[in-house]
């Protein structure tokens, strides 16, 4: 199968959806022909699709995801960018009060088709406005779906399938991510949301991982491997919906949980899929649940600070050696 | 004067629906027949019945947590508007939404939004997408004064002015934002000034008038349907109640009070009407039983219908 980036499988998604749907459009900061993406992933649509479908706005989120919203309850389907998931502070009354809600509170008259891009993540030394993981905030209000995709085949497939979605995605990638190659099938296919995806088998504990962590999981599985332990690592792909049966099956054979996830770690993704683990397999469970997360900080500058805040391979081995013995 | 004399006729009759409805709201909230709170646009009428008898069926407005005026000039209908204010499941958002939450897609009123300045980008969204569909509908969104000191009134109408999209903003500016009065918290007198850094035309408009709210509106409207872009229109007007049901609005001179009643909006455009001879006395007489059967007819459905089955709030979280 041909090889591509992450970046690359994002817009190959965004084309291959424009070119099915006219009422696809893009919009965000910089997303038009002269920058391209603060990440380079909606290079060369301007130039396809015309400037009119690939918008460049003004630095307002509020109004790029009110603007978005707007669109999207008459018969579009946009695709909004956030030049950076930190930023989506600036748009929350516009993501959680008014897309999230409008169609319960319409009593259903309306859809909101709309995808919310953003970057999430931190390991580029950017410090605490550029590399937050808020996915928390968002897995708190009803009537948002939630999607982080940690490989190129994973990327294109949810983006696709977002898209066509009904209701408002957001759309949550890791800057560490878009230059990471893996495989992606020329021929068409999408990735449902909220069904988990079992990234690697093992016997002796699972561990959950999402986005970025899920590649530091791998790694640490990998060394784990060596030294006699099996580990299952669970990406679930999506937050909202979730796939619960998913953590629940692998909780039963294994036996032990470490989850791993980039985010603060109160009130944070892991708490949730701890009260899950808690509510629903409890009983398979031989040891108490780990959770490896980022300390309760902001993410600080300096390389050693950086560091030390991220979870990596060796807290994550930590975690597993804790309960697996 | 441009309306014809059926238009003006239905103009006055929409603006007594909306009054009396927001009287029989106010009498049935005493009743404890109304959960939560409520906005009345009493007092405000010449403004949404002015912009709408603009506006086609197709074409799209956004309100605001004082909006049942905007649903009833836009077309809802009567019975469904209450129903809703009530919490009854034949309301338009079937007991959802609430007074501060009213939609009717069918009529292209894209919902209520009860955050100040939230309606302004999503309006130039709707705006966006008329642009991008090659129609040739427009968008009304109706916010007041206060709305304008937030950010999203800045991003919102900057974004339709760069596009030149098909929106009227319409700020009802009725000189206080809950009991904050403008000149506590604006510097200038008129929020149409503000139009100027946008690059687009602001209008101030007499708001109890409802002929010259038309006026003004028609060419914000023909303007927006022929690409020019937005306009920023104000209308100056005042509400004859407090914020919500429970304000005696104590924070309002008297003597304001009934300067701004002497110019109260009905009154006066049926005295035009009767002077221009569009009407006799008898005809709006007519008109005004009429309206409050029309009113009485639209409560007892609402008293009578059902309210939603509990676990409906489960539903329409997704699609």
């Amino acid at each position: 199968m041909r090889e591509m980036t992450y970046r690359d499988a994002l817009r190959e998604a965004l084309r291959e959806e424009m070119l099915r749907d006219e009422t696809v459009f893009l919009l965000g900061e910089d997303v038009g022909r002269y920058w391209k993406g603060a990440f380079k992933v909606t290079k060369g649509l301007a130039e396809e699709f015309g400037d009119e479908r690939v918008r460049d706005t003004p630095i307002s989120e509020s109004a790029i995801i009110g603007v978005a919203t707007g669109a999207a309850i008459t018969g579009m389907r946009p695709v909004a960018e956030i030049m950076f998931g930190d930023l989506s502070a600036l748009a929350m009354d516009q993501i959680a009060n008014q897309a999230a809600k409008l169609r319960y509170m319409f009593g259903g008259q309306t859809k909101v088709p709309l995808v919310i891009r953003m970057p999430f993540g931190a390991g580029v030394n950017i410090a605490a406005h550029h590399s937050q993981s808020l996915e928390a905030w968002f897995l708190h209000v009803p009537g948002l779906k939630i999607a982080m995709p940690s490989t190129p085949y994973d990327a294109k497939g949810l983006l696709k399938t977002a898209i066509r979605d009904d209701n408002p995605v957001m759309f949550f990638e890791h800057k560490l991510l878009y230059s990471i190659k893996g495989p992606v099938p020329e021929e068409e296919y999408t990735v449902p949301l909220g069904v988990a995806d079992v990234k690697r088998e093992g016997e002796d504990v699972t561990i959950f991982a999402t986005l970025y962590m899920v590649h530091k999981s791998l790694a640490a599985a990998e060394m784990l491997s060596k030294q006699g332990i099996s580990a299952e690592v669970v990406d679930p792909r999506t937050l909202v919906p979730l796939d619960k049966q998913a953590i629940v099956d692998s909780v039963k054979k294994t036996g032990r949980i470490v989850i791993v996830t980039e985010d603060c770690k109160t009130g944070g993704v892991s708490a949730e899929i701890a009260a899950v683990v808690a509510e629903e397999a409890i009983d398979y469970l031989d040891a108490p649940v780990k959770r490896v997360a980022e300390p309760d900080t902001p993410i600080p500058f300096s390389p050693p600070l950086e560091k030390f805040v991220i979870p990596d391979e060796n807290r994550i081995i930590g975690a597993v050696k804790e309960i697996v013995r | 004067m441009t309306l014809e004399k059926g238009k003006m006729i239905e103009v006055y009759r929409k603006m007594l629906e909306i009054r009396r409805f927001e009287e029989k709201v106010y009498d049935l909230y005493g009743e404890n027949l109304v959960p939560g709170t409520i906005h009345l646009y009493a007092g405000q009428e010449a403004v949404a019945a002015g912009v709408c008898a603009n506006l086609r069926s197709d074409d799209y407005i956004t309100s605001t947590h004082r909006g049942h005026g905007h649903c009833i000039a836009k077309g809802a209908q009567l019975k469904r508007v209450m129903a809703e204010i009530l919490g009854k499941k034949t309301g338009y958002c079937s007991g959802k939404g609430g007074s501060m939450h009213i939609a009717d897609f069918s009529i292209g009123m894209l919902g209520a939004t009860a955050v100040v300045g939230a309606g302004l980008p999503i309006a130039a969204g709707a705006g966006l997408s008329i642009r991008l569909r090659k129609t040739d509908q427009v968008v009304a969104c109706f916010f007041g004064e206060g709305a304008s000191n937030q950010g999203t009134f800045h991003e919102g109408i900057n974004m339709a002015a760069i596009w030149k999209l098909p929106v009227l903003f319409v700020c009802e500016n009725n000189l206080y934002a809950m009991g904050t009065r403008q000149s506590i918290v604006m510097a200038i007198e008129n929020v149409a000034d503000r139009a100027t850094a946008y690059g687009i035309p602001g209008v101030v408009v007499d708001g109890n008038d409802v002929m010259a709210v038309y006026e003004a509106a028609r060419e914000a409207v023909e303007r927006a349907r022929s690409g020019k872009g937005p306009t920023l229109m104000e209308c100056k007007t005042y509400r004859h109640k407090g914020h919500s049901r429970f304000d005696p609005a104590a924070y309002r001179p008297k003597e304001e009070v009934e300067e701004w009643l002497k110019r109260e909006p009905i009154t006066r455009f049926r005295a035009r009407l009767l002077e221009m001879k569009t009407l006799t006395e008898e005809e709006a007489d007519k008109i005004e039983q009429e309206v409050v059967v029309a009113i009485e007819e639209a409560v007892r459905f609402a008293l009578e219908s059902p309210y939603p089955a509990p676990e409906e709030a489960l539903e329409h979280v997704y699609i």
